[in-house]
């Protein structure tokens, strides 16, 4: 059992009395690349953010690397391993394209507590690097995100994951405003994951997606999991029944 | 030809077509205000507003002029450098001419002499304490302690209880005048020793300005703390995911407008020779006005201290060129506001623009 990277246990998280997860168990091996499904409001991002530390769980278990954790905020999943690219992105739009990859780990040349010096040029140096090992395409490092194309906004948040050695990553749809050709980009990088055996969660809404790039699918319905499907042992319908719950899991249903 | 360098990736990158520094339109502003003065001063009364022209006195610009166009805008200058930093965080501060207030009467009581022309003083606060010629760094670090609690009280207001800043820091500003007040129950404190007196006389207060507008220039742009300030006054909820401690990082920026405050009020008590519980009154608009006109955006995020230099310099000389012009004090005020407003419309209509581009 050694090479389960992340298990959840019961995890629930309520807003106030809206019940927004509901007794997630959750499982993901050492290399395996899993997809999310789910309608909206399904639990599928409320399921990435207590994971990542974002909010903290009403109850249950997270077990990252065989041992409990507790995360009280992003930085302390990010310090444990776990990379997150967000749906909205993380991205500060004044910035530029090196600041917005270091952002809240910035390369210091001076340490002098808050006022530390920051090394810009190792920063630049490193932010060509990713960008060039991931193929992104930015024309200007200095010029601010805000001036870019949602392509290149959200390859500067990928590459952000994948700049730093991480043990896993996850993605809330990373594709979601992105074009025909930015989109595949985005898909290589996360092949390149893939060959690299990092494990990778991945939350999408497309089908084709999905059944390309992944394992394993886990459904979503009503703050529940609904599912959980080998890639080789579903299909298309068969994940859309459960994702509108015209197909019920009778072994996964049981706290229903 | 159109000479580009080759940008990551491969595209193509004109540098020529880089962004054009916000802070260049300000300077040229203030180019415009300062050529329309000097028009009008030739037309309506003859004379010119910034050149030298008087027989025997050497130098191109009227440097008399020059100098109290700068040293009238310093002390308010010091506290904007503050309020920018708030401004860029995404935050305002209201209370700035209050601390001014409070931080005056506290320091100046601890700056008394013992003796008057021989006498007792007649203004010593804390004579039975015998807490009078004290020396010149008890009086600077009660009053910067004084802007470092305000400040301290502001910013753990808005971090950990979730009030917005214009609500805690004008509680703060009615609360600070009031302990200005009550201090010495309405009356001026007086009669500072002479080196307290030093610290705001001549050009001092323009040194100290410069030094500091210098020293936060250069933090906001090379430290982890400038980049943070943009950081969350740009998208406070990446801050926030991306691990920066978004509320320890709030507390220090009210604290350090709060003892940037303090600074002032201790230059100004020090350069008027007294504290009056009314000092300070309406430093805090003023200064959000020099950032404003400096181009430091409401929305947070964008803006830099030469912004707001040129700011307060654009403050000076429309203050300056009124007097000049022989125009009534009440005409300032209002043409004041429609400056600031003015600004703050400009400001939308590039984030219009900006955001139709990106």
């Amino acid at each position: 059992m050694s090479d389960i990277i992340l298990k959840t246990e019961g995890l629930t998280k309520h807003y106030g009395g809206v019940q927004a997860l509901e007794g997630a168990n959750f499982e993901l091996r050492k290399g395996e690349h899993v997809a999310i499904m789910g309608d909206n409001g399904a639990g599928k991002s409320t399921f990435v953010r207590q994971i990542t530390g974002v909010e903290i769980p009403s109850r249950g278990k997270i077990l990252f690397l065989g041992k409990e954790v507790i995360f009280q905020s992003p930085l302390e999943a990010r310090e444990a391993g776990i990379e997150a690219v967000f749906q909205n992105l993380a991205l500060a739009d004044d910035l530029d394209v090196p600041s917005n990859l270091f952002l809240g780990r910035e390369k210091i040349r001076f340490n002098l507590g808050p006022f530390s010096i920051l090394d810009r040029k190792g920063m630049r140096d490193a932010t060509r690097k990713a960008l060039e090992k991931t193929a992104v395409k930015i024309p200007n490092l200095n010029s601010t995100i805000r001036h870019m194309s949602g392509g290149q906004r959200q390859c500067v948040a990928i590459a952000r994951t994948a700049t730093f050695p991480s043990k896993l990553i996850i993605m809330d749809e990373p594709t979601a405003a992105l074009g025909v050709a930015e989109t595949a980009q985005v898909e290589n990088i996360i092949r390149t994951i893939k060959q690299n055996g990092e494990p990778l969660i991945l939350i999408s809404h497309n089908m084709r997606q999905v059944f390309d790039l992944v394992d394993r699918i886990v459904v979503f319905r009503r703050g529940r999991i609904a599912a959980n499907l080998k890639k080789s042992e579903t299909s298309g319908e068969e994940v859309v029944a459960y994702i509108t719950g015209a197909k019920t899991d009778p072994s996964l249903s049981d706290a229903a | 030809m159109a000479k580009s360098e080759a940008g990551v990736g491969g595209l193509k990158y004109d540098a020529r077509r880089r962004a054009w520094p916000n802070e260049l339109n300000i300077l040229l502003a203030l180019i415009l205000i300062v050529a329309a003065f000097e028009i009008l001063g030739r037309l309506l009364l003859g004379e010119s507003f910034l050149l030298n022209t008087r027989e025997g006195v050497p130098g191109l610009f009227n440097e008399q002029r020059l100098q109290i166009i700068i040293l009238q805008v310093s002390i308010v200058g010091i506290i904007a450098i503050g309020v920018t930093q708030v401004i860029i965080t995404g935050g305002i501060d209201l209370s700035s001419g209050s601390i001014v207030g409070a931080t005056a009467m506290i320091a100046m009581s601890f700056a008394q002499v013992a003796l008057v022309n021989g006498n007792p003083n007649p203004k010593a606060i804390f004579m039975a304490e015998g807490w009078v010629d004290l020396p010149v760094i008890v009086p600077v670090l009660v009053g910067l302690g004084c802007g470092l609690v305000a400040g301290l009280i502001n910013g753990s207001l808005i971090a950990y209880t979730g009030i917005p800043p214009f609500i805690a820091t004008l509680g703060m500003m009615v609360a600070a005048r009031g302990l200005a007040r009550w201090w010495s129950k309405g009356n001026p404190i007086s009669f500072p020793t002479e080196s307290y007196a030093a610290i705001g006389q001549g050009m001092n207060p323009v040194f100290i300005f410069v030094a500091l507008a210098i020293l936060f220039q250069l933090i906001l742009t090379y430290t982890k703390y400038g980049k943070h300030c943009y950081a969350i006054g740009s998208n406070e909820e990446a801050a926030r995911i991306t691990g920066i401690k978004v509320e320890n990082h709030k507390v220090l920026v009210y604290v350090i407008a709060g003892i940037l405050a303090s600074v002032a009020a201790i230059v100004l008590s020090s350069k008027n020779l007294t504290a009056q519980a009314g000092m300070g009154v309406m430093y805090e608009l003023d200064a959000i006005a020099m950032a404003v006109i400096g181009g430091i955006s409401l929305a947070g995020g964008r803006g830099s201290i030469i912004g707001t230099v040129l700011g307060a310099l654009i403050f000076g000389v429309i203050i300056s060129g009124f007097t000049f012009l022989k125009l009534d004090a009440y005409y300032q005020e209002m043409v004041k506001g429609a400056i600031i407003v003015g600004a703050v419309v400009l400001d939308q209509w590039r984030q219009r623009r900006r955001s139709m581009r990106a």
